[in-house]
């Protein structure tokens, strides 16, 4: 059955257009040409509107569409799964797309990687920091560090909570979800050493209805601060909200859902990242394969603060943002995982990537990993 | 395992029960009037989440959840009709038609659900039972969604209806053997129309259950499989409304599993825990058709069946 589709492509693409065949690979993938039109597709794994990373990403992608020469093409729900695969060809061999953005984590390997292969005239960008230097050259991640804004909402609940038991909802334990979980407790850790995190795992990016058992489970067992990293926070801060407890949000500004209880939340800024590739994109350059920030660089933010957030709460998180911005790092070491185990020695940069590969859920979190 | 926290499973357990198993219950009545009758619908999972989607949708505009229930209802009658209308065309497989209207009606839902995924509608409120209660987790769980208390009315009327009542015995009878249907006039095509139909309605009711009250928001992974596993729990309940009760609160109870057990600290296998409801379907599927009694009740003129 591929056969068949490869080859109906194939002719539909040599038969439609000399003019694809011709014109890309003088134009991208020998970056000189400026103001080769560029055709840029995105693929996300949810709806673009979810209150949540998919929708953090459709908003900065419009920065792209105000580029003369660029045209956008989107396609949302599309699963890690080989549907990326035909979703991001049909881009290519239909649409005749140059450059197309991955967002979603699953999409890199295999995917990404062997169409990156097979297409060695088309840039392929992807949301991660999974690409290295043994990968082909016209594939490359972008990534922000959003755990740097997760240690800012530690620190904001962990004064805005009277007991110090925090929860916190995760889909699966990659490194980036583990990462965000170890440095909100670092995070309330800071400015509250009896602090801990109770981590309730639901297995999948979006599963509603079993998001808001944990979210209940959590309450029940105590916790008094909320916070979630999953696609869409709605659910898990509604939950929290209608049960009376605090929360911080994720991916997307979700203050409005929790008037009484919101205190801030973690959010990507990937209209810089965007904006960037759009000033090389208007300049006709080829875009880096790596890029990777954080607050020094103005990549992450958090959330105006909401009625949760108690006074001291807010000076505080004011403090720790503007130390992230000079470089001062969140896991500082011994540190040990709640196994026992010495995991972190030293003092750890923020972008050492060492901590990419983070599988551990440190000291002080309640919870895990398998 | 301390008795505290064997307290807290079982809250939650019951809280689980109660908060999950409402959508549960509806789509698997509503599939056993419409499996009564002679056919399958597999398509309630599209009703599911078009129920939710049009629920939220209306209660958003209108600002009326009760109404946005309503709605609900009807636009599972009308998925209902399209697969009764389809599936009464000679030599239509209802299992095909069904999976065709699922993903009609998941499309559907999609398509105009969009605006709504961002604003908050008003919900509908629950009643708070727990009051007389000082521990907070009981009193969470015994906020009761008054759908809950109709799902189990529902279930009782139309098992007293079945059993007692005209129409009652006609669907059966439509559902048993045709030829003794026709024999005493009655037009079974009609008869499985309107069951799909109504079957579709309290699908579509169970839509509005997920998304006005809980997890109460309408997004597009809301329903994640719900509507199927409910057809499941129709074999499993035997045809009876009665027990389907006791399979959607057995369901909810199972899914609360998972997460409660991670908040008490017994968090290795997860993954395993999570899977507690549909690993308990499989072997209640196992050990009930197995057994003899299952056959012998099941209605006689399903494909499935026959």
């Amino acid at each position: 059955m591929l056969e068949t589709r490869f080859s109906r492509r194939s002719i539909l693409k040599s038969g439609a257009a000399g003019f694809a065949v011709a014109t890309l690979p003088l134009g991208f993938a020998t970056r000189a040409v400026a103001q080769t039109p560029v055709i840029l597709g995105v693929v996300y794994v949810g709806p673009r509107d979810d209150f949540g990373w998919n929708q953090a990403q459709a908003v900065a992608i419009e920065v792209l569409k105000t580029v003369p020469n660029v045209t956008v093409i989107e396609e949302e729900n599309v699963p890690e799964t080989d549907a990326v695969t035909q979703s991001m060809e049909s881009m290519i061999n239909l649409d005749g797309a140059n450059l197309i953005l991955g967002t979603s984590f699953g999409y890199f390997d295999p995917f990404m990687i062997d169409l990156a292969k097979k297409y060695p005239d088309v840039q392929f960008r992807h949301a991660a920091p999974l690409w290295n230097d043994t990968m082909p050259m016209n594939l490359g991640g972008y990534f922000a560090y959003l755990n740097q804004a997760h240690f800012v909402n530690g620190v904001a609940a962990g004064l805005s909570s009277p007991t110090g038991k925090l929860g916190f909802v995760a889909a699966k334990p990659i490194p980036t979800v583990l990462s965000n979980i170890n440095s909100f407790l670092l995070g309330a850790r800071s400015v509250n050493p009896a602090a801990t995190v109770q981590v309730i795992f639901t297995g999948e990016w979006s599963m509603p209805v079993r998001e808001a058992e944990a979210a209940n489970a959590l309450v029940d067992a105590g916790c008094d601060v909320l916070t979630c990293h999953v696609d869409g926070p709605k659910v898990v801060i509604e939950t929290a909200e209608s049960r009376g407890v605090k929360c911080c949000g994720h991916n997307a500004d979700q203050g409005p859902l929790a008037p009484n209880g919101f205190i801030t939340g973690a959010e990507y800024k990937w209209v810089t990242i965007y904006q960037m590739f759009a000033d090389m994109l208007a300049k006709g350059e080829i875009l880096p394969n790596v890029v990777v920030g954080g607050y020094h660089n103005d990549m992450v933010q958090n959330s105006p603060y909401g009625a949760g957030a108690t006074p001291e709460a807010i000076a505080a998180a004011d403090a720790a943002m503007a130390a992230l911005k000079e470089g001062k790092p969140i896991y500082v070491g011994p540190l040990n995982d709640n196994q026992g185990n010495l995991v972190i020695e030293g003092t750890m940069d923020n972008y050492d990537p060492v901590l990419d590969g983070m599988n551990y859920l440190l000291e002080g979190v309640i919870g895990s990993i398998t | 395992m301390t008795a505290g926290m064997l307290t807290t499973i079982l809250i939650a357990m019951l809280g689980g029960a109660i908060r999950v198993s409402t959508p549960f219950m509806f789509v698997a009545l509503g599939e056993t009037i419409t499996e009564k009758s002679g056919r399958i619908n597999l398509g309630l999972e599209g009703n599911l989440v078009l129920g939710a989607m049009v629920a939220y949708g209306v209660s958003y505009e209108t600002g009326q959840p009760w109404l946005g229930v309503l709605c609900a209802g009807f636009s599972g009658v009308f998925l209902g009709l399209i697969h009764g209308l389809i599936c009464s065309l000679p030599r239509v497989n209802d299992i095909a038609v069904g999976i065709a209207m699922m993903t009609f009606g998941i499309g559907v839902a999609f398509f105009f659900g969009k605006p709504y995924i961002q604003p908050s509608a008003p919900r509908l409120e629950s009643l708070p039972l727990g009051n007389w209660s000082d521990n907070p987790a009981l009193r969470s769980a015994l906020e009761i969604n008054p759908l809950f208390f109709v799902g189990i009315i529902m279930a009782a009327v139309i098992w007293w209806m079945l059993a007692n009542t005209r129409p009652g015995v006609i669907l059966r009878m439509v559902g048993d053997s045709e030829p003794s249907a026709r024999a005493m006039g009655v037009n079974p095509i009609k008869v499985r129309v309107l069951a799909t139909a109504a079957g579709g309605f309290m699908a579509g009711v169970g839509g509005a259950f997920l998304s006005l009250s809980y997890p109460g928001s309408w997004n597009e992974g809301l329903s994640s499989g719900q509507g199927l596993m409910a057809v499941a729990l129709v074999i499993f309940a035997r045809w009876n409304p009665l027990r389907c009760i006791l399979a959607a609160l057995l369901f909810g109870a199972a899914g609360a599993i998972g997460p409660a057990l991670q908040s008490v600290g017994i968090s290795q296998g997860y993954y395993f825990f999570n899977a507690a409801p549909y690993i308990l379907t499989l072997f209640i599927m196992i050990a009930s058709a197995r057994s003899g009694a299952s056959a012998a009740v099941a209605p006689g003129e399903l494909s499935i069946v026959k």
